[in-house]
């Protein structure tokens, strides 16, 4: 039985941090991670990562713009420690040795974003994203003495012991099948966000919820679980996504009769409006029958110059040229909203302490709010950091303060059974998994997306609940231990279904436009009754909600214009 | 939508059996991949088909694999591609052959050991970095173009596609290989790190190191990324041969050799290389050196057995001053060429994309790509 003072699950960005924060306390660390650590999905953000770090910029600037993109959903005093502490990660991270972009003068350069008043994005090219963690990663190899990696398990189950702390997890080693406890002291879940959940998305295939989903299970709360974003350029169909550094490049959008729309929805900040707003001008110009037969709008990069798209948009090239077969320096590209990222998850504090204690989270998987109803471009990256060093941090402080407890009786056991019982069913006994997944995506997809209403999300609801019941006698076809991913794919469903459920359920309970949610029979901002996170809590008949208040400290809500 | 055949390389470990062949029927559009063929195998017929993969967007690096031969990604390999290049040279019959990668053990399927094999490699090259005293207050400030030059080799996803193509690591496991060297230049040409001159000696005095790659372009035609694994490692040789490190291939001496002999004589006199490349004549003079005899008289062997076969037949070449003079002063003019390029470092080097905004015709790309 493998044990650590301090455990965590999921190596991203988020996850990687927390690990060499922890590590840094001296405390005995494990890093586990269902995929290899640089197949993780920190990978593919893309533009940058914000910080107020330009002389004449300030952190406060950064924050207002991040609590008027959040549509005041976004807890201000966490906002503030995000904004106050992103320029000395930035530095961390370039002492590290991450190749960012550099000016003339040979000093870090920046390019704008989307919903911000100054450029501060720094950036490696288009691969911030994975220039960052393939650094963090060189780091844990680094310090391989001080953290034990776990690359390829499969967490089934959080552990917890008989006064309902957590302290430790089932996992499944892919390699071999084995079913293991690990216990720590402190558990932090760090495992990405749930954009599997919708078909078509951005997201990587391993984006299935998990760690929102095992949190749930242990009564651990969620948050703002209807804040879904989608990103106002994708690929139609694929779903690939294209930087929104190529707006902040100067890239244009534009509609089937060759129109400059966002004139008409953000004149000022045109393009470069936050993601909510772009994404519903966008879907407004589709509904209408202003966008292209194949439902799509035009992102047009050839206003940008060659040699700088070479330099600064070469992934954008590649995903042009392999995936649309369009060359982006000559043509402009046919995108459309896409789902993205899940700005609601599991509750936590500053230190990304949860309600359960013992249980951390951090990253996409956890919902501080720094993003509430909308994220803003480059500030992912961001939260992951922050919040990532902080809750490794206090998890070690925690491992330093307490005495190891022993999980309960039978958590091991209780994970077997339930493989078992996946692995016994009979083919034909019901649907295959791959079915109710795609019945899934496509239902969330059309029925809780940039558009909602309550009759759609009823019917998204009811969907869900229907095949939560057939995932129950979902087979799978193999019955091996050696890198079964048909049993993994049947847990992820599992996970999958619960994250739908409560975002339908906090969708079809917030009724007003905020940020990513718009109701089109609310479509009006109400501060009076729903400036409130809405939380949620596993029951018995699925998830009890409550409300808690936004913590506000300097900036009143106002009406939000860009 | 169009129909395809994947003729996928299975091996179920516990089996007991050997690798077989299976083949699978899938309906897709053109445009998609080979993985997204996969995938719908694996969800339509054969859950227990085992493949990596993740982004589908060729960013996380999971889905190395072997199509019709040719290693790459299989998210990133568009599947009409595939077909047209199985079927290049008859009417259409033949299947999208999908194997594991090379190089590396067989897990299961398409699944391969990347741990022993890649990732300890990687490990090798200490992959971090090293910088030297206490870090500034803010920012290393850097030449802005150095750091837009190791992005090419920060562009890599680890997918070990190079390794799977590489024919010098099938000759010998134990070379580096193209990824962790690739992985190396990040460090060396990083103009952070403080140990640049240690790591270009242990990479060049290593048997496996960089003097192990052949050219044979393999990893270039294989990345996904445009990393261009090759170019990095002659990078690292030519900032090895700058630094005074001994090459055992003599191949920093043969490349001065040339340099050498245009510039003394304005033209290739082929007599002077073999010397020039063994050891290079004293004080600049084209004279063999005591070393460079030395190691002729031990090459006479090879010499004679290149007669015999018919490898080696110009021998006249050979004879210093027989090789003939250029015509009207021609020689006068290309050394006069030799000092322009040197006076103004004007770098001439097949390997080495310089600064110059020169972009690759996007037919060409294209066409690379259909073999993939």
């Amino acid at each position: 039985m493998p044990t650590h003072d301090v455990l965590v699950i999921g190596a991203g960005l988020a996850g990687q941090r927390a690990a060499l924060a922890a590590a840094e306390q001296g405390v005995s660390v494990g890093i586990l991670s269902k995929v290899h650590p640089v197949r993780s999905h920190s990978n593919a953000a893309q533009g940058g990562i914000n910080a107020a770090l330009n002389p004449g910029d300030s952190w406060e600037s950064h924050a207002f713009d991040t609590v008027k993109g959040s549509d005041y959903l976004g807890d201000q005093d966490a906002i503030e420690v995000m904004c106050r502490e992103a320029p000395e990660e930035i530095l961390h991270l370039e002492h590290l040795g991450v190749t960012f972009h550099r000016n003339e003068e040979g000093k870090l350069g920046t390019r704008a974003f989307g919903g911000a008043s100054a450029a501060r994005t720094y950036y490696v090219a288009d691969i911030t994203g994975q220039a960052i963690m393939h650094v963090l990663y060189e780091q844990l190899m680094k310090h391989s003495d001080s953290v034990a990696r776990y690359e390829e398990w499969f967490c089934t189950a959080l552990a917890m012991d008989e006064q309902g702390e957590c302290c430790g997890v089932v996992t499944r080693n892919i390699a071999d099948g084995s079913t293991q406890l690990f216990t720590a002291k402190a558990v932090i879940l760090a495992c990405g966000g749930n954009g599997q959940v919708w078909r078509p998305t951005t997201n990587a295939l391993i984006c299935t919820g998990d760690g929102i989903a095992m949190a749930y299970r242990v009564g651990a709360k969620l948050m703002d679980m209807e804040m879904i974003q989608y990103h106002p350029t994708t690929l139609a169909g694929k779903g690939f996504l294209i930087t929104e550094g190529a707006r902040g490049e100067g890239a244009h959008l534009l509609n089937a009769k060759g129109e400059r729309f966002m004139e008409r929805y953000a004149p000022n900040k045109m393009e470069l409006a936050s993601r909510d707003v772009v994404s519903r001008a966008e879907q407004t110009e589709i509904d209408e029958g202003r966008g292209f037969p194949d439902g799509t709008v035009a992102l047009d990069i050839t206003v940008v110059p060659r040699k700088r798209i070479h330099e600064a948009l070469r992934e954008i090239v590649l995903v042009g040229q392999d995936f649309a077969g369009v060359d982006i320096t000559r043509e402009p590209i046919r995108i459309k909203p896409g789902n993205h990222y899940t700005m609601g998850g599991i509750k936590t504090d500053v230190d990304g302490r949860t309600d359960v204690p013992g249980l951390y989270a951090a990253g996409e998987t956890a919902c501080v709010s720094v993003h509430g109803g909308n994220r803003l471009g480059a500030n992912s990256l961001l939260d992951t950091l922050i919040f990532g060093r902080r809750s490794g941090a206090d998890a070690a402080a925690r491992a330093k303060r307490i005495e190891g407890s022993r999980p309960a009786r039978g958590a091991l056991e209780a994970e077997q059974a339930e493989i078992d019982a996946i692995s016994a069913r009979e083919k034909g006994s019901g649907r295959r998994v791959s079915e109710i997944k795609l019945e899934l995506g496509t239902t969330m997809d059309a029925k809780v997306a940039v558009f909602r209403d309550e009759a759609g999300i009823q019917e998204a609801l009811e969907t869900v609940r229907r095949l939560k019941q057939e995932a129950e006698s979902a087979y799978i076809d193999d019955k091996g231990s050696v890198f079964n991913q048909d049993i993994l794919g049947a847990i992820e469903l599992g996970y999958m279904l619960d994250n739908a459920e409560c975002t339908c359920a906090a969708a079809l309970e917030r009724k007003e436009s905020r940020g990513a949610q718009y109701r089109t029979d609310f479509p009006e901002r109400n501060d009076a009754e729903w400036l409130k996170h809405i939380d949620m809590q596993r029951g018995d008949d699925g998830p009890e909600i409550s409300y808690s208040e936004v913590t506000m400290t300097q900036w009143e809500p106002q009406e939000r214009t860009y | 939508m169009a129909e395809y055949t994947l003729k996928v390389r299975r091996y179920q470990p516990e089996s007991g059996e050997g690798a077989y062949w299976e083949e699978f029927k899938v309906e897709l559009d053109p445009s998609l991949s080979v993985l997204d063929g996969i995938l719908q195998a694996k969800d339509r017929e054969d859950g227990s088909l085992a493949v990596r993969c993740s982004c589908r967007a060729a960013i996380c690096g999971s889905c190395g694999m072997t199509i019709n031969g040719q290693s790459g990604l299989g998210c990133k390999t568009q599947i009409g591609h595939a077909h047209e290049h199985a079927n290049r040279r008859n009417g259409g019959g033949e299947p999208i052959v999908v194997e594991p990668m090379g190089n590396m053990p067989v897990i299961k399927d398409l699944i391969t050991d990347m741990e022993s094999t890649h990732w300890k490699k990687i490990r090798r090259v200490t992959p971090w970095l090293l910088p030297h005293g206490e870090a500034p207050e803010r920012e290393y400030v850097v030449e802005p173009e150095s750091m837009i030059d190791i992005t090419q080799s920060m562009a890599c996803i680890q997918c070990g596609a190079c390794v799977s193509s590489c024919l010098s690591m099938e000759a010998d496991p134990d070379f580096i290989g193209p990824a962790a060297l690739a992985k190396a230049y990040r460090f060396v040409g990083d103009p952070r790190d403080g140990e640049s001159v240690e790591r270009l000696h242990d990479l060049a005095e290593d048997p496996h190191g960089i003097y192990d790659c052949t050219h044979c372009f393999n990893c270039i035609d294989a990345c996904p990324k445009g990393v261009a694994p090759m170019d990095q490692i002659m990078r690292l040789r030519r900032k090895a041969g700058e630094e005074g490190i001994e090459d055992p291939n003599s191949g920093h001496d043969h490349e001065m050799a040339f340099v050498k002999i245009i510039e003394k004589k304005g033209t290739l006199d082929e007599s002077l290389l073999l010397q020039e490349s063994f050891a290079p004549g004293l004080k600049g003079k084209l004279k063999p050196s005591k070393r460079a005899i030395k190691e002729m008289l031990a090459s006479i062997p090879t010499a004679i057995r290149g007669l015999r076969s018919g490898k080696m037949r110009s021998l006249p070449k050979l004879i210093p001053g027989v090789h003939p003079k250029l015509p009207d002063g021609a020689q006068d003019d290309v050394k006069a060429i030799y000092e322009h390029a040197e006076q103004h470092r004007e770098e001439f080097n097949i390997y080495i994309k310089g600064e110059e905004d020169v972009e690759p015709e996007p037919d060409e790309t294209a066409t690379e790509e259909t073999t993939a």
